[in-house]
């Protein structure tokens, strides 16, 4: 069906016998391939290597625990709030007597959940926090999933382990 | 009676208020209050949140005041100019209330149920400094259980003596008061006498602050995480017209309704505000407006008009470089892929 009229026939030129017989073509693509043999390859082995992600990367978040152990987050709901994607949510408890080394304020987070599927690793959750609490990690990546189950990171995933701390550059 | 505010006159009956005259033209106008309470009567004259500059006292006397005086108590006169928002000296007197009323302030809005809703979060946002010049101690007292509903946090408190009126003019026989003097000054109740009138739950209400909470609210939920309804109900004690704040299907507080002053319309009782968290309970009127500015309708409704002016200005003030010396020469890898 013609609907503009403006349609141009191609008429296609025989093609020549060095093209015919595509020999030409092929070695030229078989050179082009072992070339890249002896390049420095473009991709990485990853996870295996990993690449620098700068000093300001935005990856896996991160629930900080003071000097002492104490969890700085007091769910105030500020990063929930900041959250353009809506991926935060926390359920907030008051402390018991006995508790001050678990958590630095009066109030915590009983349970504090990630929606990674939700989340677009904006940082604006690390901009509201008033307490330093909630940090995106910029040394390692969110963890890849592969079933809709795991997609919820709860306080088991994301506080910080005393004995392996995340400490940045300039942070002193 | 005729009086000019910030260049815009208006007509008004004489022994009206010149904070009630502001109100008047608008909220625009309006200048803050800390401690008036339009329905408590005696309020005012303490947190000197909203004093103003007359630069003509009347038309009879144009001298301008010596002072800077509190727009709460001050009648307004024949022909009197008022300068608010547009003087200078006003602005800076602002600033210096704001730093007075957080001398003692633990600043732990983080954990207050009050953060979102809060006069002091709004005056200190809207007129203070984002500082603070002092190192000493504060003030602090352990948090109080005012009977079995409110908990007193006289931490926070800024001794506007709003639910000291409350108590004295709403419901009969107050059991608290203010104790001691200047420094020292605090709300308490008769050692452990607990407040267990009816209407005493509206001392939440008319509280500025975070310093009197509802403790069956205690940390439910942040202020901006709960959807206002209006709501009503045949109660033989009060007018039974309230505000319910649903999270998900459940009501997790009951407070009385407000005006755009955040001044309780009619005064509600206990049964209702404490006892009544069903939805059964009520009759449902429709949502609360709530202005666009407010936090409160954060995340509900399209277009949120936060002027980005203050984090800006904050952003810029807190701003660190990185210090990160790590190698990075690879970054500059020849790039001779074709």
């Amino acid at each position: 069906m013609n609907l503009s009229n403006r349609t141009k026939v191609l008429e296609q030129e025989e093609m020549t016998l060095s093209e015919r017989i595509y020999l030409p073509a092929i070695l030229g693509g078989m050179a082009t391939t072992l070339k890249h043999f002896f390049q420095k390859p473009a991709t990485i082995r990853y996870p295996e290597q990993t690449r620098y992600l700068g000093p300001v990367y935005r990856g896996m978040h991160i629930l900080k625990r003071d000097e002492s152990g104490a969890e700085r987050c007091t769910a105030c709901g500020l990063c929930a709030v900041a959250c353009p994607a809506e991926a935060i949510s926390m359920v907030a408890e008051e402390r018991k007597k006995g508790e001050e080394t678990l958590y630095r304020e009066e109030k915590y987070a009983k349970v504090y959940e990630i929606n990674m599927l939700r989340c677009i690793f904006c940082g604006l959750c690390e901009e509201a926090c008033p307490k330093q609490a909630i940090y995106l990690r910029h040394d390692k990546m969110a963890p890849v999933f592969e079933d809709r189950n795991e997609v919820i990171f709860g306080k088991d995933k994301l506080v910080e382990k005393m004995d392996q701390r995340y400490l940045r550059d300039g942070w002193k | 009676m005729k009086v000019t505010i910030d260049n815009i006159t208006i007509d008004v009956e004489p022994g009206t208020t010149i904070m009630q005259a502001a109100r008047q033209i608008g909220p625009h106008i309006a200048p803050p209050a800390m401690c008036y309470y339009e329905p408590l009567k005696g309020s005012g004259g303490k947190c000197r949140g909203c004093l103003v500059k007359v630069t003509a006292g009347s038309e009879k006397d144009p001298r301008p005041m010596p002072k800077l005086v509190p727009s709460c108590i001050t009648q307004v006169q024949e022909g009197m100019v008022v300068e608010n928002t547009v003087n200078e000296q006003v602005l800076e007197a602002r600033k210096g209330v704001v730093e007075f009323l957080l001398l003692n302030h633990p600043l732990d809005c983080p954990i207050c149920d009050q953060a979102g809703e809060c006069h002091l979060q709004d005056f200190s946002f809207e007129h203070g400094v984002s500082k603070t010049r002092t190192v000493e101690e504060r003030n602090t007292f352990e948090p109080v259980d005012l009977g079995p509903y409110i908990k007193l946090n006289m931490n926070r408190c800024v001794l506007c003596y709003r639910c000291v009126y409350t108590a004295d003019q709403i419901t009969e026989g107050r059991v608290h008061g203010v104790m001691h003097r200047g420094d020292h000054a605090e709300i308490s109740t008769y050692i452990e006498k607990a407040i267990d009138n009816d209407f005493s739950g509206n001392v939440i209400d008319v509280c500025p602050v975070g310093a009197l909470t509802d403790k069956t609210y205690r940390f439910k939920s942040r202020v901006w995480f709960s959807k206002p309804v209006d709501a009503s109900c045949d109660c033989g004690k009060c007018s039974g017209k309230v505000t319910l704040w649903y999270k998900g299907d459940d009501v997790i507080r009951v407070t009385a309704r407000k005006n755009i002053w955040g001044e309780v319309t009619s005064f509600i009782c206990n049964t209702c505000r404490f006892e009544k968290k069903k939805t059964s309970d009520w009759k449902i009127e429709g949502p609360m407006a709530v202005p666009r500015h407010s936090v409160i309708s954060a995340n509900k409704y399209a277009a949120n008009k936060i002027t980005p002016a203050f984090p800006m200005k904050q952003a810029a003030e807190q701003y660190k470089k990185i210090d990160d010396n790590r190698d990075r020469s690879f970054l500059n890898a020849p790039k001779e892929l074709n």
